[in-house]
């Protein structure tokens, strides 16, 4: 119940434990929703496999099986890292969602750091100006970006503000860099590891538009949150004894105030993961980043293609299981970030 | 300002008078409230405009545009110009036509799923809230709830709602049942952490003590203090929603656009046509999406400030420290305890 290293391992543990019922109840949840809903899933799920077919027909005969028998052996190919088979049943699920999660994750954490970079100052200004029209424009800022249907915002910086930049607005790097190694799949550190600095520019300059947009729409969350902790903090007495030091305002506000109020602003690091890891199906599938998004969006059929269920069924899990893990780092960071806390 | 926030839950029996002067003081509050931040003020200007305009729509569309909808007039591919606000495409619909008599279905289908949400949702908040006591049959009750809620909060909403969209097939009832599925938990857990919150303040032991029926308390008492952020969040919510919407329209799990008109369906479909020699297709939906967001988060955010009691500080003038003043998270709440 202290705060040594012990006592958040077992912390950390501890919740980790908690995630087992979420996660079944996840499974649970995805397996109801796509197997009940459908009257003849088998022809709905192979509509290129011919009537009789091996995979029809051993999918019917799962079908016949009562529910927790299927549920069961859904969960036993789950853990023996069979995620199932495309419509037509030429490519594997695991394989390209392992291959696309890194790509994602690379994307939602360049978001992220420009949700800190830009989002954080934005609120600490508004609350210095609260009222005033900095504190509006701010807010006009991040209610524009909350406004913004993400498929707008990412057509409209992919057609219009990408060429005015020189930015390129398509996939993961240009026509000059051969194919190479993916070692991560992350092509900003894949570019790093192959040791060649042009790559890595390339790389960098493709990663921007995206997340910018990402980062935009998901903007008002941090803003907000800094701002409303900050209007907190910034009457307490440490941040007047600061002032009174003759410290510039500039240090009193990011280095004292700020410090306090962002421990509030990690807590929603939980929420912005759903709202990032939501975006990129709309983002990733404009801008055609190869991650999770873009799947996710041809597996339910976006673009006129065929719902590839085993592949919606995964993404759905991997994504709950993004949300799930974000919460407990922003529960971990919270609790290094206040020395208050208690690991319990 | 707390005061005014929560009409006092006074045990008399009200006569007809005197509802209509508690109309009368919201609305007095509401104008303060609006008063205080131009922002609100003009969210609160455009909701308006919004829903007056989507009820001429469906009683009178003809005030607002010539077109009859789906009605194909006789320029193909026009950008906007004073005949086409926003232009047609290249089977002739014009645009903004087409968006505007998609307005009463967007607005309808977005307020039935947050109600739908907030009503259900916030009575299994209330119930998981109030009867929380462990050992007994509704302790695990509310137990049971919390656990669902917390499964179905792990899901980021956007992908959970397309998955089942997948499952329902396209319509208007497939849509609004797979939103719903997952939006009803964010309010079980705001209903319940505001029940929890309530429900041991002093005016509600008083009541008990007064003799009061634990239903009376709960629907009367607690309720009523529940309600004011409840609302707020309603309407930020409501512009998450029609955001949410957009995006499964685009991933083309929506209606189907050329028969109905809906924004996100319609976005869906210049989108596949192919939007560069025609970009304005996309720009009505869009924009309307847009303004219609912004209004209300422009509307929320603002009470939201008003009802925080950090911000409300600032917002009174104040600007005081005193970690004494407001207590958080009950607004205005003792203030009838009196009864």
């Amino acid at each position: 119940m202290g705060r040594s290293p012990s006592d958040l391992a077992i912390f950390i543990g501890k919740r980790l434990l908690q995630l087992i019922p979420v996660l079944l109840g996840i499974t649970i949840l995805t397996f109801v929703f796509t197997h009940i809903s459908v009257v003849n899933p088998c022809a709905a799920w192979y509509p290129h496999q011919p009537i009789g077919s091996p995979i029809t027909a051993h999918c019917e005969a799962m079908f016949h099986q009562p529910l927790q028998n299927q549920y069961y052996q859904y969960l036993v190919n789950l853990v023996h890292g069979n995620w199932g088979t495309s419509a037509n049943g030429a490519q594997q699920v695991y394989p390209v969602v392992a291959a696309d999660v890194p790509a994602t994750l690379e994307l939602v954490l360049a978001a992220l750091f420009l949700m800190i970079v830009i989002g954080i100052p934005l609120g600490v200004i508004a609350a210095q100006s609260s009222g005033r029209w900095a504190d509006h424009f701010v807010r006009i800022f991040y209610l524009t970006g909350w406004a913004t249907p993400t498929y707008l915002g990412a057509v409209v910086a992919a057609i219009y503000l990408g060429p005015y930049l020189g930015l390129p607005s398509h996939g993961e790097y240009s026509q000059l860099v051969p194919p190479f190694h993916q070692w991560t799949h992350m092509s900003v550190v894949d570019a790093l590891l192959a040791g060649n600095l042009p790559w890595t520019v390339d790389a960098i300059r493709h990663l921007i538009l995206p997340a910018a947009v990402l980062a935009f729409i998901n903007m008002g969350i941090a803003t907000r949150m800094t701002r409303s902790s900050m209007l907190e903090v910034l009457p307490l007495d440490y941040v007047k004894s600061a002032r009174m030091k003759g410290l510039s305002e500039f240090w009193v506000l990011y280095k004292h105030a700020l410090r306090n109020a962002l421990i509030t602003t990690t807590t929603v690091l939980g929420v912005t993961a759903g709202g990032l890891l939501s975006g990129t199906v709309v983002v990733e599938s404009v801008f055609d980043w190869p991650g999770i998004g873009q799947y996710a969006y041809q597996a339910i059929g976006g673009g006129e293609g065929i719902p590839n269920f085993d592949g919606a069924i995964a993404v759905v899990a991997v994504f709950a299981i993004g949300v799930v893990v974000a919460n407990l780092i922003a529960d971990v960071l919270y609790g290094v970030l206040d020395p208050r806390v208690a690991w319990r | 300002m707390a005061e005014e926030g929560v009409p006092a839950p006074d045990a008399a029996p009200s006569a007809g008078g005197r509802a209509l002067g508690r109309l009368g003081r919201a609305a007095r509050t509401l104008w303060r409230v609006l008063r205080a931040n131009p922002l609100t003020l003009a969210g609160f200007v455009l909701v308006v405009i919004i829903g007056v305009a989507a009820v001429v729509m469906l009683v009178a569309p003809h005030l607002i545009t010539p077109y009859d909808p789906r009605q194909l007039t006789n320029a193909y591919g026009v950008g906007p110009d004073p005949a086409h606000w926003l232009g047609t495409d290249s089977a002739g619909y014009d645009i903004f036509a087409e968006t505007m008599y998609a307005l009463p279905l967007d607005l309808a289908i977005a307020f039935a799923i947050t109600t739908a949400a907030m009503l259900g949702g916030g009575a299994l908040g209330l119930i998981a809230g109030y009867w929380d006591r462990p050992g007994s049959a509704s302790g695990a009750l509310s137990v049971v709830i919390l656990r669902i809620t917390d499964i179905f909060l792990a899901f980021p909403s956007l992908i959970l709602a397309l998955a089942i969209a997948v499952s329902l097939g396209r319509g208007t009832w497939q849509l609004i049942v797979a939103v719903l599925a997952t939006w009803w938990p964010y309010y079980t857990r705001l209903v319940r952490g505001e029940t929890l919150a309530v429900k041991h303040l002093p005016y509600i032991t008083a009541a008990r003590a007064a003799g009061v029926t634990e239903g009376r308390i709960v629907l009367r008492h607690v309720l009523r203090n529940v309600l004011e952020p409840v609302v707020v969040y309603f309407t930020l919510d409501i512009g998450t929603v029609l955001v949410t919407l957009s995006t499964i329209g685009f991933v083309g799990l929506g209606l189907n656009y050329p028969q109905t008109a809906e924004w996100g369906s319609m976005l869906s479909y210049y989108y596949a046509a192919g939007i560069v020699p025609e970009p304005w297709t996309i720009l009505g939906p869009g924009l309307a999406i847009f303004i219609t967001v912004l209004a209300f988060s422009l509307l929320g955010d603002g009470l939201r400030d008003v009802l925080d009691p950090r911000s409300r500080r600032v917002l009174a003038g104040t600007g005081v420290a005193g970690a004494t003043s407001a207590a958080p998270a009950s607004p205005g709440g003792p203030s009838g305890a009196g009864a």
